[in-house]
Formats: C-alpha cells, sequence, structure tokens
C-alpha cells in the first residue's frame, strides 16, 4: 500500500527579489519523485480555503506551495486584513507577483522528492496571476480558473498592472488549461473566446472548458458560488492536466 | 467575477474597532467577493485607520440593494431641514 502521509505549515519563502514572505507548503511525505504546483489565491486573500486546496495536491501526491502575495501589506494578519490592506494599497504589482512565484519555483524545485516540473495554478485574480508568470517565468503547465482581467481595455491599466496579460500571450511557456463558468461576468464567455483566439494564433497548447449553471468561483466550497458538478468536473480535468505535464 | 474596482475617499471621524474608538482616516470601497457575508458579490467598505497596523479598520460587506438604500438614507439624513440648519454640509 502506497503512503498517503502528507506534512503542511508555515514558511518562509524567500521571493526572486530576495525579500522574505510568508508561505505555506504541502507535500507528499513519503514519495520518492514528485511534481509541485505554485497555488495563487484570490482577491480575498490568502486564506484557510487556499491552504486546503495546497493540502489537496499533496494528498494527490504533489508539492504545493501558496505565496502570501498580500504579506508585504500586512505581515502577519488575517486574511481579511491583508487583503484589504492590498487593496487599499492598489493591489498587487504584477512584477511582484512574478518574483513572489518565482520564489515559489526555487524553494518548491530544491525539495527533497520533487522531479523539478512545476506547475502554477490560480483562481479568481490569481487565475490572471497565474496566466501573466505563465508567460514570464519557466512554468510546466498553468491552470486559469476563472481569471478575471486577463483582457483588458487600456483603461484598465494601472502602475501595477500595466500590460493587459492576454498581450503577453505569444510568451506563454508551457501548456495552459482554462477552467470557467458560463454565467461568469468576468472572465464572460466573450472573453475566453478572446483568450482562446489569441492563443490559438500564437499556435498554444491549450484546454479550455466553460461549465454550464457556473458562475465565477464555482471551486469555492465555502461560498454560495460553489457549483459541485463543475468543480468535480474541474478537479478531474486538473488531474488529467498535471498527470500529464507534471509527473515523471 | 471579481473586480479591481477600487474608490479610496479621504474621510475625517472615528471608527468603532475591536480595541476601541480610533480616528480613521480613510473609506475604501469597492465591489466584489465578500470575506464574510453569504452572498457572491457585495459593496464593501473598509474604513481605515492612518497607521501601519492592518487590523484598525471598521469592515461593512452589504448586499448591493442594502448599500443603495444605505446611501440613499445618509443623503437624505444630510439633507435633512434639521441637519441643514446647522450649516455643517
Amino acid at each position: 500500500m502506497s503512503s498517503d502521509k502528507i506534512e503542511a505549515g508555515t514558511i518562509t519563502l524567500v521571493s526572486g527579489k530576495g525579500d522574505e514572505i510568508e508561505a505555506y507548503h504541502a507535500r507528499p511525505v513519503d514519495a520518492e519523485s514528485y511534481g509541485s504546483v505554485v497555488v495563487i489565491h484570490h482577491m480575498p486573500g490568502y486564506d484557510s480555503s487556499t491552504k486546503e486546496i495546497a493540502r489537496r495536491f499533496a494528498a494527490h501526491g504533489y508539492g504545493a506551495v501558496v505565496p502570501n502575495l498580500f504579506h508585504r501589506y500586512a505581515p502577519g494578519a488575517s486574511a481579511g486584513d491583508g487583503a484589504a490592506a492590498a487593496r487599499a494599497a492598489g493591489g498587487v504589482p504584477d512584477a511582484q507577483c512574478i518574483e513572489d512565484v518565482s520564489g515559489a519555483m526555487t524553494f518548491l524545485k530544491a525539495q527533497p522528492g520533487a522531479n523539478g516540473k512545476v506547475g502554477v495554478i490560480g483562481y479568481c485574480s490569481g487565475g490572471r496571476q497565474t496566466y501573466l508568470v505563465a508567460c514570464n517565468l519557466d512554468v510546466d503547465a498553468a491552470v486559469v480558473c476563472y481569471g478575471g482581467g486577463v483582457v483588458a481595455t487600456p483603461d484598465q491599466l494601472t502602475p501595477e498592472r500595466p500590460v493587459a496579460v492576454i498581450d503577453m500571450t505569444k510568451d506563454l511557456r508551457c501548456p495552459m488549461l482554462g477552467l470557467f463558468g458560463v454565467n461568469d461576468a468576468n472572465p464572460s464567455p466573450e472573453h475566453t473566446a478572446r483568450m482562446e483566439e489569441e492563443l490559438k494564433a500564437h499556435g498554444k497548447t491549450y484546454r479550455f472548458h466553460t461549465y454550464d449553471d457556473a458562475g465565477h468561483a464555482f471551486f469555492w466550497v465555502e461560498r454560495p458560488s460553489y457549483n459541485a458538478e463543475a468543480s468535480r468536473q474541474g478537479w478531474h480535468e486538473i488531474w488529467d492536466f498535471y498527470g500529464e505535464h507534471l509527473e515523471g | 467575477m471579481c473586480t479591481y474596482l477600487t474608490s479610496t475617499e479621504k474621510v475625517a471621524g472615528t471608527g468603532l474597532g475591536a480595541r476601541g474608538w480610533f480616528p480613521i482616516e480613510r473609506a475604501v470601497v469597492y465591489f466584489d467577493h465578500p470575506q464574510e457575508a453569504p452572498v457572491e458579490h457585495a459593496l464593501c467598505i473598509d474604513f481605515r485607520a492612518g497607521g501601519d497596523d492592518p487590523s484598525q479598520r471598521v469592515a461593512v460587506e452589504l448586499d448591493a440593494r442594502s448599500a443603495r438604500t444605505l446611501a440613499e438614507s445618509i443623503l437624505a439624513t444630510l439633507a435633512h431641514d434639521e441637519v441643514v440648519a446647522l450649516g455643517v454640509n
């Protein structure tokens, strides 16, 4: 019988630019060789729901790290206070997000048993950030879960987010899986169609699934937006996708 | 959906937090996923202190209808004859 033992807890992560942030690490204890995933939290913050996702990856045999992208705005604060502080400051700059995910990838690759392959998955604003980092870092597989704001008009650009992520598509370095809800307004089916158009135009490898009766945040089990069927199918897609690109 | 729609207003007043009253300097208003309210989206307001303590805030999450009703109520109250007579607007 194979071991299902996992270990999880808070760590200090060195960002790509050298400073330290809080993060949550979960890993399979007895696995001899395993792939890894950086889990990017949603706009409501570095919360228990996202840490639970990291443990779920570990239970399925992957190493996982959730970097607290809001750490610098409110060190040691609750998820809610951290999210509020980050929003009040204008939100996480894209460049900073890339450095934090870069640090998480370096950490995961250095763990005993890690096979060197690292995927990224993100939810909500983290879905957009997943698209962003997959175009800027050597990620092996990216899963975008209802990432809003990938398609952005010029008036939506800010000093923190100066470039529309969709315009980075030509630099995408890995296969992408996109999971969306048909009733979502951001990203809407029109937005995801626009993403597909761009991915096709640049010859990128991707799979998109848009679930009926689902809206935004259908994976979030503690909220009214949770959709059991979309979530069930979505997790199957994730296991297949990461099994294909991160194992071995 | 998740939104980045956020407006920040300078305000002057006091808020009652877990450790008592404190001066508030900013109100951050946004419409997005709430932390706690059992709705998919909420009109959220953070009344924030000026210092570095991220917990020095008073947060409310209102469904859209409640938020609109509250805004109208605030404006109606400030427009009331008795308030106008005070010359504070």
